[in-house]
């Protein structure tokens, strides 16, 4: 097949996945998008644990060791069945804490610390680097078997520069549809939509060739059952101890390899998803492992010995003049390479850019949490973090010169994620883990894995002298590479896992034993290992009121956006029965603002920028009991009570304080009631007294004149108090008819001045005055505004004892209302009285000093109700002092 | 407040837990029957056995899938997360 035919395929099909994950991208966008989230999708996209190692590794591993290969997929349907384990929770977590890698799973869990999150970072990219690297070879082989095996006979070009260019590639892929946005809950719709493509076409492919070699070139299943009885395969045996040691760690690395863990937690997360993928996904391993057998017993039934195993899906097609079936298995190979490619650069890229990057950016420049464009950064360091892996990736490539068997490349990385298993599973389930046996656990396994698989799989001489294998180190015999501790003769893989999981689960746990967690870890531990107590409601560990909301809503801006920062600080505000943007920073706030920014950046990150705000975590030891044991509901629930509690001292004191002033005012009506009898009595009583003698008659005309004239003030007296009462009642039943039109302040003030003169004429009283101000024109009432001027001034003449009186009046206008205060220099009102001289019948004094019926203040509170103001007394003014507020404007619809 | 798990549950309620139980069997059910070849592989079998203990596997892995796919439906859209429903 023509270079250029092969080429222009395979760019065909990268933009057509360049489409497919944008229009994935675009209808998420447009909130369209419920078919990318379906459990179809789900379960295609767990199929990035089928690489190119399964795609051309698994017939080359069958072609040398049998049955063996089929560990690597037993072990993760053993996992996916068992979902109810250890998958549900995991998700579970990974939902509630938004959890962005498996380094982020690990820190968040162990008190947000961010060493365990560099360690975790670390293992996976060393762990990954060489599997990077295999996809990379892969393609690159691939491409070399067109290459030599045509009529045409092209050369490839350059083995090397396939590789680059292929890298490249898989890191623009990347960059364009891993880092375009930072979403709070990190997902990528066209990523995922681009891989559940992949995911298809690597099986149909894989299916293809299968099809065709079963039916096409064998007779059948009974001929093809009869051919693997009949071929070298058959000689191979079943080794136990690889056989258990490879399925557990296929078990193991299907939960903790970066970008499985990437594929089902962080972009995944819907349990109802992972119940259906529990049996889907196992029934893709199957179908995807259903042929590779046959496959391996005809290609080395029919190909020269000297053809590599590993391509046989490739190039038995190809053999068989099957042009076209050989490009759709090129194209499955490609599928399975870039997939895996890209989703572990994104997900490496994560964790490289929140659990280094972003520490070390905000160690140099701490500031930056509310000045700099953090977002930005956060992106940038993706992208550069994505190029650096695949940079490392293809520099293994190189180094390693693409010589060894695909299978032992990806077990060796395998055993190296695995190594995070015991942390992350002690993590979920135990809540004595800590950090420090975290800790110790993923150096020691890291050490052990390095020292015993890793580092000898360079060869003799390659990292390791040839002499320590063979002796040991400084000639120590029982530090041999591969017979740690004198156990020699074991398979070296099998000796690498036993040894790593063992001192990695044993440090783990006795650090765990002796040492103490602290206060966040105490916590986390708690909500991750009750992940499933529905109404755990965990203590917060931010002390009350030491963050300004608007700090942190410029901080959420600078890493979710302005407007997502927005509007989730307002939904949080209308949560908290708060109108506008700036909901009050209570613990339970900041809590759910640190989680959602663990989202974007991961926990340890979120955690130490939320600190630069609010200060240290201050966890007090109440706090630390509730996660000790199970007080925390009790204290809960006597927090509630207290609460209740609370509000019934406050009610009952408020119902306290109604009945004094309603028994004051039954003590004051009832004290009204006799002095308005007696008010009422006095004057009738001289009416009276008058009215008989002069009905007697015998009386000089000038008497007579004199006690009609008494009569006739008396009746005055009794109508003015008749007046005042009916006047009250006519107020307060708000049917007053209002005569609107413009008034003059001063001029009111003037005539109330001299009619209010009237009262207790002998008293000289200084009134201070500030003429410009009062000169105001308001819309009002004009006589019912005097009376009540008139009112005011009179009851400071009356009750102003002071020696030489005075009466300041001052006018204010402000915000379209007027105030009028009237201020004398007397002794002023108690304060227990304040409260109800507006109230009818009051009366402080003693009435014979007042000389009214104690109408007077309630009638003008009264009417300044009617005009649309108020009256009130001003305390602390040096005397009596009252307010008159009205508006300048009256309208009719309020009269 | 200690919720109070009664001791009798409802029928529904009662097969759902079993299923779980069921869910959580199944894994170690399939880790026997994928070990079992262990037992018989190493002895030295007269004859290449490589296809019918490859049929074997294939075999109890259909069935496994099969026994998931029963359960899982089962399983979800359980609202009560540890069965607090009586």
């Amino acid at each position: 097949m023509p270079f250029n035919i092969l080429v222009l395929t395979c760019v065909t099909y990268v933009a057509l996945l360049f489409l497919v994950a944008f229009v994935a991208e675009r209808r998420a966008g447009i909130g369209r998008a419920r078919w990318l989230r379906s459990p179809a999708v789900y379960t295609l996209s767990l199929s990035v644990y089928c690489t190119a190692w399964t795609f051309y590794g698994a017939v080359g591993y069958a072609a040398r060791s049998g049955l063996e290969f089929l560990t690597i997929y037993l072990g993760p349907t053993l996992v996916f069945i068992g979902w109810w384990w250890v998958l549900r929770k995991l998700v579970r977590i990974g939902r509630k804490q938004r959890v962005t890698s498996i380094a982020d799973l690990i820190s968040s869990r162990f008190g947000k610390s961010n060493l365990l999150g560099v360690i975790v970072t670390l293992l996976s990219v060393v762990a990954m680097t060489p599997y990077i690297a295999l996809q990379l070879q892969s393609v690159t082989q691939s491409f070399g078997v067109f290459a030599s095996g045509t009529p045409e006979g092209w050369a490839l070009p350059n083995r090397d520069a396939t590789a680059i260019w292929v890298a490249a590639g898989l890191a623009l892929f990347s960059i364009l549809f891993g880092t375009r946005k930072l979403d709070a809950k990190e997902q990528h719709h066209g990523v995922v939509t681009a891989i559940a493509v992949e995911a298809v076409v690597k099986l149909v492919a894989l299916l293809a060739v299968g099809g065709f070699v079963v039916w096409g070139l064998a007779d059948g299943p009974s001929d093809i059952f009869r051919r693997i009885t009949e071929s070298p395969i058959s000689d191979w045996e079943l080794q136990p101890d690889r056989w258990f040691g490879l399925m557990f760690v296929s078990a193991a690395a299907v939960i903790s390899l970066p970008r499985m863990f990437h594929v089902m937690v962080v972009e995944g997360g819907d349990e109802s998803h992972l119940g259906r993928a529990s049996w889907a996904f196992p029934a893709y391993l199957m179908l995807m492992s259903l042929f590779i057998v046959p496959i391996a017993v005809v290609g080395l039934e029919r190909m020269p010995s000297s053809a590599n195993p590993d391509m046989f899906v490739l190039t038995l097609p190809l053999q068989e003049g099957q042009g076209a079936l050989a490009m759709l298995a090129f194209l499955g190979g490609f599928s399975s390479a870039t997939s895996m490619v890209i989703v572990e650069a994104i997900a490496l890229a994560t964790m490289v850019s929140n659990h280094v990057v972003m520490p070390v950016w905000l160690r140099l420049r701490p500031d930056v949490a509310m000045t700099g464009d953090v977002r930005g950064v956060v992106l940038m360091a993706r992208r550069v973090s994505i190029i650096a892996i695949l940079a490392l990736g293809y520099g293994y490539y190189r180094m390693s010169g693409g010589s060894t068997a695909l299978a032992s490349i990806g077990l060796i990385a395998f055993v190296g994620a695995a190594q995070v298993l015991p942390a992350m599973l002690g993590g979920i389930f135990w809540r004595g883990a800590s950090r420090f046996g975290a800790g110790l656990g993923l150096l020691m396994g890291l050490i052990v894995w390095a020292y015993t698989l890793f580092l000898p799989s360079f060869g003799d001489d390659g990292v390791i002298p040839a002499h320590v294998f063979a002796l040991g180190p400084f000639g120590i015999g029982w530090l041999r590479p591969q017979a740690l501790f004198g156990v020699s003769g074991m398979d070296p893989l099998v000796h690498a896992i036993v040894w790593s999981m063992v001192l990695n689960a044993s440090a783990f746990a006795l650090g765990s034993i002796f040492s103490f967690p602290g206060p966040v870890e105490r916590m986390q531990g708690a909500a991750f290992v009750n992940v499933f107590d529905e109404d755990q409601t965990g203590p917060q560990g931010w002390a009350r009121g030491k963050a300004e909301p608007e700090t942190l809503l410029m901080m959420a801006g600078r890493i979710l956006g302005e407007e997502p920062a927005l509007g989730f600080f307002e939904a949080e505000a209308r949560r908290q029965g708060k109108a506008g943007f700036l909901p009050d920073a209570t613990p339970e706030f900041v809590e759910l603002l640190e989680r959602r920014l663990a989202g974007s950046v991961g926990a340890a990150t979120a955690h130490a920028m939320i600190s630069q705000i609010v200060g240290r975590a201050a966890v007090t030891v109440e706090e630390l009991m509730a996660v000790a044991n199970e007080t925390a509901q009790i204290m809960e629930y006597s927090a509630r009570l207290e609460a209740q509690q609370d509000e019934l001292t406050r009610t009952a004191r408020q119902l306290r304080e109604a009945n004094e002033k309603l028994t004051q005012l039954s003590i004051q009506k009832d004290a009204f009631l006799s002095q308005i009898s007696h008010e009422l009595r006095t004057p009738m009583t001289s009416i009276r007294a008058f009215s008989e003698i002069l009905t007697e008659g015998d009386l000089p005309p000038g008497m007579v004149a004199q006690y009609g004239r008494i009569i006739h003030d008396e009746a005055i007296r009794l109508t003015r108090l008749l007046d005042d009462l009916l006047d009250l009642s006519v107020l307060e039943n708000g049917t007053v008819q209002l005569n609107l039109g413009l008034a003059n302040i001063q001029t009111l003030l003037d005539k109330a001045l001299a009619a209010a003169g009237s009262t207790k004429p002998e008293r000289v009283f200084t009134i201070i005055r500030d003429l410009p101000s009062e000169n105001l024109f308001v819309r009002t009432d004009a006589d019912r505004l005097l009376q009540v001027f008139i009112n005011l001034i009179s009851n400071a003449r009356k009750y102003c004892d002071s020696d030489s009186p005075e009466l300041k009046i001052t006018v204010r206008q402000r915000a379209g209302r007027v105030s009028v205060d009237f201020i004398d220099n007397g002794k002023g009102i108690p304060k227990e009285s304040q409260a109800i001289i507006f109230e009818k019948f009051a009366r402080l004094s003693d009435q014979s000093r007042a000389g009214g019926a104690g109408l007077g203040l309630a009638i003008c509170r009264e009417v300044m109700a009617n005009l649309g103001g108020s009256v009130s007394y001003l305390p602390g003014q040096g005397g009596a002092a009252f307010r008159a507020t009205l508006p300048l404007r009256l309208d009719r619809k309020l009269a | 407040m200690a919720r109070r798990v009664p001791l009798f549950l409802k029928r529904r309620s009662y097969r759902r837990r079993r299923l779980r139980d069921a869910a959580r069997l199944l894994p170690v059910f399939g880790a026997f029957f994928f070990l079992l070849p262990v037992l018989w592989s190493p002895g030295e079998s007269p004859a290449p056995d490589t296809a019918s203990d490859g049929l074997y596997l294939f075999v109890v892995w259909f069935l496994l899938i099969l026994a998931a796919a029963a359960l899982a439906p089962g399983l979800d859209g359980g609202a009560d997360d540890d069965g607090t429903e009586p």
